[in-house]
């Protein structure tokens, strides 16, 4: 019973997007089918990480009745259903945004009939790579959701998006292209992709050939989570999008990639030393990420380039690599996966009251719109660390565990963790005094230091789902929808603070799954793995 | 493990002048850049089979598994392969587009908007798409014509192509 649960993941949103493809002139009943979609899978997610939870077994499914390493095998365990769970949330409020968007355009240039068919296969993808359970599954789950990311990031066609979209787009590539060949070097030197399978068979390997497969995985994922040597393109080609697409890409696209390291470095290359590497890197991605937001005035560039310089901390959580810091990582996660697709909801919200997205146009947002001055607020000070918030909790919790696995590169890393937030808190709280305490009236001629020398967006715009530019005069309201998805993000990332006690020690629990990968594996092969002694497909062993 | 010299050094070279040709700024370099080295790494994959043998088909007569070829990295390639495909339309449809764009300036965007026309919206899809399409050969006809023309003020046209001249600005504020 529970496993039919499992491909519907994928299942539902795929079929949702056939149907919404078919029901391209029918725009309610493409919002109907959507939503209804992606409730579903957000319940059946949901009875999955209960179930998980429960048993502390990992629910695999092996698709089309092939035993593994035969067929593909679709692997539930903590941290998948935690992921899904969570990524399935936003999408949902994202989507309920961006309907709500819709109807506040209300004019011939939206609904877009493609965007629901898109935003379901992006999620369908999105599923599919947090339970595949070998890699090349995860690889093709990989595909689905760059390809639906493509689609969406250059929506409408617009000048500025297209330039966007070809950086977004030859990035990608070549990071997908990256991810392929490793997986044909592991397969080269294991003869299998299966998870499970390659966790027992890597060990087997010479240590410098498991350094260099690894690192050719690590580079392509890299790329995708926007770490800092390979983070360039992230904040030149979100911003452009409609506001919820980058909420979502935000929010969830980097996290896949940081969901894969984890995977990669705890479940396959356990015995590739990483921790010096991955420390150097997560600290460089903090603070060039946090100085390059500090030198933004548009709002959606400077959340893209802290985006960057908050996935350093997971980064500085994996390299770590105890229970402990696994657990603090999986938390961070899924606080910055909340409170940063809330973030870029409320910049939506932001534009359609202000008319624009830099701080040195914007101005008296608190008089104009108390509410979404108030949802900033929270949003700010929680990607701040400000102390009741989850963003403070798990940065805590990410320190206690850096100070429990101690050297002098790691304390390092906690004095760079602490500047990087205050730095984040610097940037934010300077969004707030220039466009919402700052009177309206005073935006013309304004002086101060703290405007000095800031970067403005190339080309911004005020985005429609089309991009097309709204004829001058055209105000552009915001719905009641899009401020109750908003509200009830920035309720959510509350839930977060509230039950941080429950959510940290579920997460904990899945760090001690993702730390023994004997469970894993054991889970994929109860009668024992099978042997290197020809049982298999006959593939070539040994080393290429 | 076995591989022929001939598909790594084929190998060696599609990657090698695939990413030279990707280190180019025009997008239909990158594209075929990116084609060369996505076959590339299909050839990667396809190496990681071994040696050569015969079909691996379950109950073919006489043949043991031991000379049958590895099926997995041909099921490999054929998925890559198909999604390669699909990326590769997208980027044409891109490199069209952004080529009309560079034409045509910010007028292109507006000629996305006349396309889902009110009234256009209750003519039946296939001549919506026909006209569409009549229209794009049409202002492509007529960018090459001018470009051929005079090659020193492409950008700034002020003729603009017969597509984009239905509703004028005011027309169309009027309308919303």
């Amino acid at each position: 019973m529970m496993n039919a649960l499992v491909p519907l993941l994928v299942i539902v949103p795929l079929v949702g997007a056939a149907i919404t493809l078919i029901l391209g002139r029918y725009p309610r009943l493409q919002i109907a089918i959507s939503v209804s979609a992606l409730t579903l899978v957000t319940v059946c997610a949901a009875v999955l990480l209960a179930v998980v939870d429960q048993t502390s077994e990992p629910i695999v499914v092996k698709v089309g009745g092939w035993e593994p390493p035969f067929g593909i095998v679709l692997v539930v365990d903590r941290l998948s259903a935690i992921m899904v769970v969570v990524s399935a949330l936003m999408l949902l409020g994202v989507l309920i945004f961006a309907v709500g968007q819709g109807i506040a355009d209300r004019d011939r240039d939206t609904p877009v009939s493609i965007f629901h068919p898109t935003y379901l296969i992006l999620a369908a993808g999105l599923f599919d790579a947090f339970i595949a359970g070998d890699l090349f599954n995860m690889y093709v789950g990989f595909e689905m959701l760059l390809a639906a990311s493509y689609v969406l990031l250059t929506l409408g066609g617009t000048g500025s998006r297209i330039r966007a979209g070809t950086t977004y787009v030859v990035v990608s590539l070549v990071s997908s292209l990256l991810f392929l060949g490793a997986i044909a070097l592991i397969y080269g030197a294991t003869g299998t992709v299966t998870m499970a399978l390659l966790s027992d068979r890597i060990r087997e390997l010479p240590l410098d050939v498991q350094v260099i497969l690894c690192a050719a995985l690590l580079i392509g994922f890299a790329v995708k989570a926007a770490v800092f040597p390979l983070s360039f393109w992230l904040p030149d080609s979100y911003p452009t999008a409609p506001a919820p697409v980058t909420a979502v890409f935000a929010g969830l696209l980097t996290k896949v990639g940081v969901y894969a390291i984890i995977r990669t470095d705890k479940l396959l290359f356990f015995d590739v030393p990483l921790l010096i590497p991955l420390l150097i890197v997560g600290g460089l991605t903090m603070l060039i990420g946090i100085l390059g937001a500090l030198a933004q005035a548009d709002v959606k560039r400077l959340l893209s380039f802290t985006l960057v310089s908050h996935i350093g901390y997971m980064i500085f959580g994996v390299a770590i690599g105890t229970e402990l810091a696994t657990g603090a990582t999986i938390y961070y996660i899924v606080h910055h996966i909340m409170v940063q697709t809330a973030l870029f909801l409320v910049v939506g919200l932001i534009e359609r009251v202000g008319h624009s997205t830099s701080i040195t146009k914007l101005g008296g947002l608190l008089k104009a719109s108390p509410f979404v001055a108030i949802l900033f607020f929270i949003g700010a000070l929680n990607l701040g660390g400000i102390p009741p918030f989850s963003g403070f909790l798990g940065k805590i919790g990410l320190f206690e565990a850096g100070a429990a696995a101690p050297g002098p590169l790691v304390y390092v890393m906690i004095g760079a963790g602490a500047v990087t937030s205050l730095l984040t808190l610097y940037a934010l709280m300077r969004v707030w005094n220039m466009a919402f305490w700052r009177p309206a009236k005073d935006v013309e001629g304004y002086q101060s230091r703290l405007l000095t020398s800031l970067q403005e967006s190339p080309d911004a715009v005020v985005g429609t789902a089309t991009g097309v530019r709204a004829a001058k005069g055209t105000v552009l309201g915001s719905s009641k929808l899009m401020v109750a998805a908003t509200t009830g993000l920035v309720a959510l990332t509350l839930c977060l603070t509230v039950f941080a006690g429950p959510l940290f020690d579920l997460a904990q629990r899945a760090a001690g799954n993702v730390a023994t990968p004997e469970n894993y594996v054991d889970s994929v092969f109860p009668d024992g793995v099978p042997g290197s002694n020809g049982t298999d497909s006959g593939s070539p062993g040994g080393n290429p | 493990m076995s591989a022929s010299l001939t598909l790594v050094v084929l190998m060696a070279v599609m990657y090698g002048t695939g990413v030279y040709v990707m280190l180019e700024k025009s997008l239909t370099r990158i594209l075929i850049g990116f084609l060369l080295v996505g076959n590339a790494t299909n050839l990667l994959i396809f190496m990681m089979s071994g040696r050569s043998g015969s079909s691996p088909l379950v109950g073919a007569d006489g043949v043991a598994a031991e000379d049958m070829v590895d099926p997995l990295p041909q099921v490999l390639m054929l998925t890559a392969i198909v999604i390669n495909f699909g990326i590769t339309a997208f980027i044409l449809a891109l490199i069209y587009r952004s080529w009309w764009l560079s034409n045509l300036g910010d007028e292109g965007d507006d000629v996305l908007a006349d396309e889902d026309d009110q009234d256009a919206l209750e003519q039946d899809e296939a001549e919506i798409f026909h006209a569409s399409l009549d229209d794009d050969d049409l202002a492509v006809r007529h960018v090459l014509e001018e470009g051929a023309e005079s090659d020193d003020d492409d950008d700034d046209d002020p003729d603009r192509p017969p597509t984009t001249e239905e509703p004028s600005e005011q027309e169309r504020d009027v309308m919303r």
